[in-house]
């Protein structure tokens, strides 16, 4: 069966975030993005955190888990090594993952599950009013600050590629066409894949606004708006790790892109590397029945609820007498 | 009794009376993350901060774990503290709430109560700080914002009096008193600041020999918080029991200084028994729902029927001597929990004043209500209904059911 897009959606759960707002951009991308795979929503499990962003997982017609601020990455984890064989994406805001959860993210990289994470990237807490996140960079004054940014925003996709993400990408909310793409890639990455989710925040973030992203404050002399987002594949960017020769030179190319903000902001894939293996890899080379009969296909008791683990081997060995 | 000084009354939320007791209060540091419903607290205290209408240093920090780790890092150093939290935010401070009662500082904490996931509930109960009762922080909890504004000035000289030295939470119900809008009289600025009054410390004797202030200075170094194997740790928590001991009368004492200045008392500051002395069937809660219970116990009283109210302000430390006088001579008493402790015979506050009666030479009969989880409405009627069954109960000469719910489908 071929599904649609219009299939992922949840006509009875109404989605309140403010109008204009990113998150319906990146509920599209991943209806449509599902479709053109041909996953169907058995297949699929949205992890999601607290914040605007939480609510993803209420919108999209597939397994969904809301849990709780910052752990996002640990539950996509426990999900995806108990049934490899679902595809997990996790979703979160700046603040969850890279804020309170930023050491999930981190550790998260030294595994390299085949899963993907998104993070809504709006440089504010649109939840609890508009508090600096750890994206917003230093010296920017969105509405709810009283004075400009006193902290440096973390460089997401540098911290993904240094801590072991396979795959780092961006992408804009309101280019739903070009995350729908970013997103399909990242699900199709064999390994751990970030992809940094630029999106407006229409209510508290007056700074990168959707006119900030055209560059309608700047126009060349035919009053045309200059655009800060650039495609990093339309430059002839490789991002792709054919080599482990070359794994160095790739990351560096690719932290020294993700440096660029300001006039002109790279969207599109920073780095690939599929040769990294896979922690269902590394499980496999341990337990080489894994993916076939991984945790969760597992029996844990029969019939009469008793273990079916035989424990007297291991009991003889403590038996003193 | 004439109100010592002139007061200015305001329309706040309970959270801006936190607010606006807190800027009064010359506090030194503020560190918080937002949460709701807890979050116009420190949104409040940031403009305060940002208007530079007070001297305090605020840090936005990247959890509740941190925050309440930078307050207790201020507080050791002699700053005065404060945070604020809720919910999920107050269980992420679980560790950090033991070592702060742990270090003896006192930092003053509002806890907005709100329901813990899951299923994810932003609304009222007092799930999220019953779940820190055994963390070694005093809990006193609030009617109305009058009294949330009153308690948040008490707490300072509650937590820093020397022989009490602990950290204090003061709960307001989430959203009822949260974010509802209430008179609050207001005392003038310099009126808080003088019954505040600077911190004092006890004198300590140090490593090297010498007498100090107990807080970390260069010129006096010390050690707090460290390492206590089997041979000392017991002896610490002996101690941190003792000044929950001392925070009883402590409490008192602030209670009817406070009524000096301000004309407002809560009880003995403990417990406030509302029409009791002649009851025979009563009720015991905390927080906002004594104010409707209030009422229901005045229609009661005109019908003729010895109804009475004990709400019970001061959590932790537990006032055991007074809560038994105070009931001992009812016939039957309703305890009403907003939390549930599963798997438990009852709920929390369920659990102390059965605890408590034990002892009495004649023991009342004692059912349990759980009400109000997840911000559910207690409508007058179901709290009426708890009278109802109290003369029951009396008439009946036993308890048929001791568990109660108010309010459920089933």
């Amino acid at each position: 069966m071929v599904l649609k897009p219009s299939d992922f959606r949840v006509p009875e759960v109404y989605a309140d975030w403010c109008p204009g707002c990113g998150d319906f951009g990146i509920m599209n991308a991943l209806q449509m993005a599902f479709a053109e795979l041909g996953l169907e929503p058995h297949q699929i499990v949205l992890v999601s955190g607290i914040g605007c962003s939480g609510k993803e997982a209420h919108n999209v017609k597939c397994y969904g888990v809301h849990t709780l601020h910052g752990r996002t990455l640990p539950f996509a984890m426990g999900i995806k090594v108990a049934n490899p064989n679902l595809e997990v994406l996790a979703i979160g805001g700046d603040g969850d993952g890279l804020g309170i959860g930023a050491g999930h993210f981190v550790n998260a990289g030294r595994r390299n599950l085949d899963m993907t994470y998104i993070i809504h990237n709006n440089g504010v807490y649109g939840l609890t009013k508009g508090q600096a996140s750890p994206t917003l960079r230093l010296g920017v004054q969105t509405k709810s600050l009283p004075k400009p940014n006193i902290n440096e925003a973390i460089n997401s996709i540098g911290l993904a590629i240094i801590s072991g993400f396979t795959f780092a990408a961006r992408s804009y909310a309101y280019d739903v066409r070009h995350l729908k793409d970013t997103i399909k890639q990242a699900i199709q990455h064999k390994g751990l894949a970030f992809i940094d989710c630029l999106q407006p925040c229409p209510t508290y973030n007056n700074v990168t606004t959707k006119e900030w992203y055209a560059g309608e404050d700047r126009k060349d002399a035919s009053g045309k708006p200059q655009p800060r987002l650039y495609k990093l594949e339309e430059t002839g960017f490789d991002p792709v790790v054919h080599d482990w020769a070359e794994d160095f030179q790739k990351k560096m190319a690719a932290l020294d892109k993700a440096r660029e903000w300001g006039d002109r902001i790279p969207i599109g894939v920073f780095y690939k590397n599929e040769l990294e293996p896979t922690f269902q890899d590394r499980l496999t080379s341990r337990i080489p029945f894994y993916m076939q009969r991984p945790p969760a296909k597992q029996k844990l008791c029969d019939e009469n609820g008793f273990s079916t683990v035989d424990l007297s081997e291991f009991m003889k060995e403590l038996k003193t007498s | 009794m004439k109100s010592v000084v002139k007061q200015e009354r305001m329309a706040l939320s309970g959270d801006e009376a936190v607010a606006y007791a807190v800027k009064q209060s010359d506090v030194d540091v503020v560190a918080a993350y937002p949460i709701t419903p807890q979050t116009i607290i420190v949104e409040r205290f940031s403009e305060y901060v940002a208007n530079g209408e007070v001297q305090t240093e605020y840090i936005c920090t990247e959890s509740e774990h941190s925050a309440l780790a930078a307050c207790l890092a201020a507080s050791v150093t002699g700053a005065r503290t404060f945070t604020a939290s809720a919910s999920a935010g107050l269980a992420l401070m679980h560790e950090m709430l033991f070592v702060t009662s742990g270090c003896r500082a006192p930092v003053v904490m509002a806890i907005a109560n709100r329901a813990l996931s899951a299923p994810l509930n932003i609304h009222g109960d007092h799930s999220d700080s019953m779940a820190q009762r055994d963390s070694g922080w005093i809990q006193l909890y609030a009617e109305n914002a009058q009294e949330v504004y009153d308690s948040i000035i008490q707490a300072f000289r509650i937590a820093e009096d020397v022989d009490v030295l602990l950290p204090i939470m003061v709960g307001l119900d989430g959203f009822t008193l949260s974010h509802t809008l209430e008179n609050v009289d207001t005392l003038p600025d310099d009126a808080v600041k003088q019954f505040v009054g600077s911190r004092k410390f006890p004198n300590v004797l140090t490593h090297e020999g010498k007498k100090a202030p107990f807080k970390l200075d260069p010129e006096t170094p010390m050690t707090m918080g460290p390492i206590a194997l089997p041979n000392y740790y017991f002896e610490f928590k002996r101690q941190q029991e003792e000044a929950m001991k001392n925070a009883l009368s402590v409490i008192q004492k602030v209670n009817s200084e406070y009524a000096k200045i301000s004309d407002r008392s809560y009880g003995n500051g403990l417990i406030e028994p509302y029409r009791l002395d002649d009851a025979e069937i009563a009720a015991v809660c905390l927080g906002s729902t004594a104010g409707t219970m209030k009422t229901i116990v005045d229609a009661l009283r005109e019908k003729g029927v010895k109804a009475g109210l004990l709400r019970l302000r001061t959590f932790r430390p537990l006032p055991i001597e007074d809560l038994r006088s105070a009931l001992c001579n009812v016939k039957a008493v309703a305890v009403m929990d907003r939390c549930m402790s599963f798997g438990g015979h009852g709920g929390p506050v369920f659990h102390e004043i059965r605890n408590v009666l034990y002892d009495a030479d004649v023991r009342p009969y004692v059912v349990n209500y759980i009400y109000g989880l997840g911000g559910r409405d207690t409508s007058p009627l179901e709290l009426r209904s708890i009278y109802s069954d109290l003369q029951r109960i009396v008439a009946a000469k036993r308890v048929e059911k001791p568990i109660q719910y108010l309010g459920l489908r089933e």
